[in-house]
């Protein structure tokens, strides 16, 4: 039941990326050209994901289990420091170079676009590049020490 | 500013902002998850026991929906996507959202879409970040003209 609930949430996720217009980079580009001729379809995107999402967590901050009745991880983390910051502006930075962010990135490929593809490739080692530098950054000094 | 009228599709965004919305509605309330794209490939990256096959089958529903979007809509309703950018750029702006969304543990759906439904302050800060640096990246590349004809 569980895996059919995680496929499901993934289609729809995938069917709302191409309705709304996210999976198209030229109208991504579009919204955040504010100077330009502006295209204001994704607050509309915005708005009526918010809209559902705020019932849902409503329902969701009340229970201990989900549904299935399984464990409800609701993330704990609340201090706003220098990653997040630091980590968004990077992601900005490139969300606005080619109007692909991950979610959209992921559909555009699995419609067979090309550059989409080699967009989640670079995407994938940049992530791995986070992996590996947290990993460095995480290490006890001492095996630091002995890798120099 | 202009309003891009020709581009403009105010009813299938609301309506897909809803389909997204319901997607993570049922993320959150049936699996526990929060839909987060960059953090559900993100774990992927560094596999644990047990943490892997609720990650493949999301992804195996989102590979399903272009074929599943053909099927369902009618033909024309999408006008083809538009991508401009160089194979250059798609390259460096990769490396940037792949890096950068794990650095600040989340994207737009994560950050965007859950995060400020859940009333976030964390996530609000995040997403107001991540889209002040896209407006100002699109500013830059668009109308800075020494920029535009360096590009």
């Amino acid at each position: 039941m569980q895996r059919i609930t995680e496929f499901v949430a993934g289609l729809l996720f995938g069917l709302g990326l191409l309705l709304s217009g996210m999976s198209d980079p030229g109208k991504v580009l579009g919204f955040l050209d504010l100077l330009g001729t502006w295209d204001p379809s994704l607050a509309l995107v915005m708005a009526g994901a918010i809209l559902v999402g705020m019932l849902a967590f409503t329902v969701a901050k009340k229970r201990t289990m989900n549904f299935l009745g399984g464990a409800l991880h609701l993330p704990t983390a609340n201090q706003i420091d220098r990653r997040l910051v630091i980590g968004a502006l990077l992601f900005g930075a490139g969300w606005g170079l080619a109007g692909f962010c991950p979610g959209p990135s992921l559909v555009s490929m699995f419609s067979g676009q090309p550059k989409a593809a080699v967009f989640v490739l670079a995407m994938v080692i940049g992530m791995l590049l986070y992996e590996a530098a947290d990993r460095w950054i995480h290490q006890p000094r001492a095996s630091q020490e002995a890798i120099r | 500013m202009a309003i891009d009228w020709a581009h403009f599709t105010p009813w299938a965004s609301l309506l897909g902002g809803i389909v997204l919305g319901l997607a993570s509605a049922i993320f959150i309330l049936f699996n526990g998850r929060i839909l987060g794209i960059s953090g559900i490939l993100g774990g992927l990256m560094s596999p644990r026991a047990g943490d892997i096959g609720w990650r493949v089958s999301f992804f195996l529903g989102m590979a399903a929906a272009p074929t599943v979007f053909a099927l369902l809509a009618p033909a024309g309703l999408l006008s083809a996507p538009r991508i401009d950018s160089s194979y250059g750029l798609i390259v460096v702006a990769g490396l940037l959202v792949g890096l950068g969304t794990r650095y600040g543990s989340g994207c737009t759906s994560g950050h965007g879409v859950c995060g400020l439904s859940r009333l976030s302050p964390r996530s609000l800060v995040a997403t107001l970040t991540f889209m002040g640096a896209g407006f100002a990246t699109v500013f830059v590349v668009r109308h800075l003209i020494v920029v535009r004809h360096l590009a």
